[in-house]
């Protein structure tokens, strides 16, 4: 399942994508992929799994802390293809991986585009890489087929908007706000301008997250954006309830529940 | 070929913007801004009225006749050269960059300034740049890196700075940029981020070493103007390699000056707990750079060591990987003890309390000295002195065991002991 998919799917069923961040192996990798389980049982779209990485600079402290605890429990980058293989065979959402380049670079693009590729995942949210210096990676996703989500930010010009829009695939990242991850009280009215601009730039689907944490965030920023992204939210209800209260949140947040 | 006339944002296969989006039109900005700069006359005349009037500028060239006796072991030993940064404002190199960029933050409009410090010489001259200019001003220094200088926190705060100690990581230079590039993201509209050295993305590396090519510029004049020629070598350390860069910069395209880099071998490049990029790292990506990088097996950044905070990160300015990969400059680890015995030497035969990053390059010239024997007889090496050791004399202290109470064996700082008991994250290759 590619990520353009799950987002018609949801479409067609007349709701927006809802689309869940959680990071590989926290607190570890059984646990990491229950959640996981929950988040698609609970009415995900795509499922994102994030890279533990030593350097993580977008990321605020419920992430980090997360992330952090992971490595320091061992994460190797093999698990995470592991997690992805795993989540991909139990659930029927599309599997991204939010990964910073470092991680991809030292296995070589190509290399680790055909693992991800062979794990079932659809593809890559790269954080830190802008499409100025994706040649590698671009040849290497193009080569297995793989989705491509670049970032597109409240900053970003119309001609790197263009381009945002033209390099993606599947779709593009939507930042609602000028900050790093983490839960904030409303949505910030730069999300709508990002999405505007990007689609006017000929991006087919934006998905908003940044800051994204209650059902009625949700449905605000499902008023014009293609789904919908949340991660602090999930893993702080991870470290706190373990992977059913990461299926209790996701519920809440697709309006399953109330 | 020219080494001196080399642009951003590639410098061989390094450089580039490896940095999120939201930040690239803060970058776009700041890139058109310091062009436009640089074409000015009127930037030229204020930054250079800033470097003569508030640094002191030209910073003195020294001979240091006693030191290159001792490290020779002979009276007719190489001639040695110190290029006195320690003597500028704030007490190192540091201060050239921040001015340059402090007045490019006030073209831009922006009132806040943020930093990260690792010895906390680029903190004090941040500091001191936004004391001069009306500026709010914010300094994130790893945890570790507060306490082993800590006299250089309390300098900040008593400019006017909020010091934020960042606790996670390895508590260093590495993680204190992370934190910087967080607020920067969050405070774009009003804050100018200005990096400490000639890493991170395009502009940085090559707008950092315009501001301080002065110093590579002055000593070519003064070392012409002393001796009648050019040096047979030129030495500085490198944490990112700006102090270094403004040096080299002089001499790049001077064939027959050797010039020599030297990274932090902490306890030895056979051990795991250094800061030796050059020498052991691989290319990769990390604060917006290609570069070398020490990283293990899976690409996660290995943790750095080294007795001076100032050099304890585990990359490096593009442009030093790419004159490493060109061959023009040597680039070689010094070990914690080396440099000590440098710190020393310098103190004892010249009077000059050296910074502890510098007495690196201190440390180099004395293996070059030592190496040429008799042939180093008609020969001059030409040493950066990056900073002065005011910061350093508690970890100077407690190295040679001058503290009350101190026993035998040298203790070791914070940060190494804590690494010391950390389990190790993976293989460096
Ligand atoms: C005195 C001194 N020298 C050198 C350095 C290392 O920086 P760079 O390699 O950018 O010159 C520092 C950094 O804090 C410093 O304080």
């Amino acid at each position: 399942m590619k990520t353009a998919d799950a987002i018609d799917r949801a479409k067609a069923e007349g709701r927006r994508a809802f689309i869940g961040y959680l990071p590989a192996c926290y607190p570890d990798l059984a646990t990491s992929v229950e959640a996981a389980v929950q988040l698609a049982e609970n009415g995900a779209d795509i499922i994102e799994i994030g890279a533990p990485y030593s350097d993580p600079v977008m990321d605020g402290p419920v992430i980090q802390q997360a992330t952090t605890e992971a490595l320091g429990n061992g994460f190797r980058i093999a698990e995470l293809f592991e997690v992805v293989r795993q989540v991909t065979e139990r659930t029927e959402a599309a599997v991204v991986v939010m990964i910073y380049y470092n991680l991809i670079d030292r296995m070589g693009a190509e290399e680790f585009a055909r693992s991800l590729a062979e794990a079932g995942g659809a593809g890559a949210i790269t954080p830190d890489l802008i499409p100025d210096e994706a040649a590698d990676w671009m040849a290497a996703t193009e080569k297995y087929g793989l989705d491509r989500i670049f970032l597109a930010a409240p900053t970003s010009s119309p001609q790197r908007l263009h381009r945002i829009a033209a390099d993606s695939r599947g779709f593009v990242y939507g930042v609602s706000l000028m900050g790093v991850t983490g839960k904030r009280a409303a949505v910030s009215d730069a999300a709508e301008r990002v999405v505007e601009g990007t689609k006017a730039a000929g991006a087919e689907r934006v998905c908003v997250g940044l800051g994204v944490s209650t059902r009625e965030h949700v449905e605000e920023i499902g008023r014009y954006a293609d789904g919908v992204i949340v991660g602090s939210a999930l893993v702080a209800a991870l470290r706190d309830g373990g992977p059913e209260a990461v299926g209790t949140l996701t519920a809440e947040l697709t309006g399953r529940s109330s | 070929m020219t080494y001196r006339e080399h642009e951003g944002p590639y410098f061989g296969d390094y450089g580039g913007r490896w940095m999120p989006e939201s930040l690239v039109a803060a970058l776009d900005e700041l890139e058109e801004t310091f062009r436009k700069a640089k074409a000015d006359p009127v930037f030229a005349e204020e930054f250079q009225a800033l470097s003569r009037d508030y640094t002191g500028r030209p910073s003195l060239l020294t001979e240091v006749p006693r030191f290159a006796a001792e490290v020779s072991g002979r009276e007719d030993g190489a001639r040695i050269f110190l290029k006195r940064e320690d003597l500028n404002h704030t007490g190192s190199h540091k201060i050239n960059n921040v001015l340059g960029q402090a007045l490019l933050a006030r073209r831009m409009g922006k009132t806040r300034l943020i930093a990260e410090t690792g010895a906390g010489q680029h903190g004090v001259a941040t500091a001191t740049a936004a004391a001069l200019m009306g500026m709010e001003c914010v300094v994130y220094m790893g945890g570790a890196d507060t306490r082993r200088q800590a006299l250089n926190v309390a300098r900040m705060r008593l400019l006017g700075a909020e010091v934020i100690p960042v606790e996670h990581g390895a508590k260093t230079l590495k993680d204190a940029i992370n934190e910087a590039l967080r607020d920067w993201v969050a405070s774009v509209d009003n804050t100018h981020y200005v990096l400490g050295t000639v890493a991170g993305p395009h502009p940085f590396p090559e707008m950092v070493r315009y501001f301080h090519q002065v110093i590579g510029e002055e000593a070519r004049e003064q070392i012409l103007e002393l001796t009648g020629r050019l040096p047979d070598a030129v030495s500085a350390c490198v944490g990112g390699g700006s102090n270094a860069i403004g040096l080299f910069h002089g001499f790049l395209d001077d064939e027959s000056v050797a010039i020599y880099g030297y990274e932090a071998g902490g306890d030895g490049i056979e051990t795991e707990r250094h800061a030796s990029a050059i020498t052991l790292g691989r290319s990769g990506v990390l604060h917006g750079a290609r570069s070398y990088l020490m990283q293990d097996a899976d690409g996660q950044t290995v943790d750095s060591h080294s007795i001076s905070a100032g050099l304890d990160y585990p990359s490096v300015g593009p442009e030093h990987a790419y004159l490493a990969d060109a061959g023009r400059v040597t680039y070689e680890p010094v070990t914690d003890a080396e440099c000590m015995t440098a710190f020393e030497q310098l103190c004892r035969t010249e009077g000059i309390i050296p910074a502890i990053e510098s007495s690196h390059a201190l440390a180099g010239a004395a293996r070059l000295s030592a190496s040429w024997g008799a042939e180093g007889a008609d020969k001059t090496i030409m040493v950066s002195l990056s900073g002065r050791g005011d910061k350093d004399v508690e970890t100077a202290a407690r190295w040679f065991q001058m503290l009350p109470g101190q026993d035998d064996a040298p203790e070791q700082d914070e940060s190494a002991a804590q690494a010391a008991e950390a389990p190790q994250t993976g293989v460096q290759s």
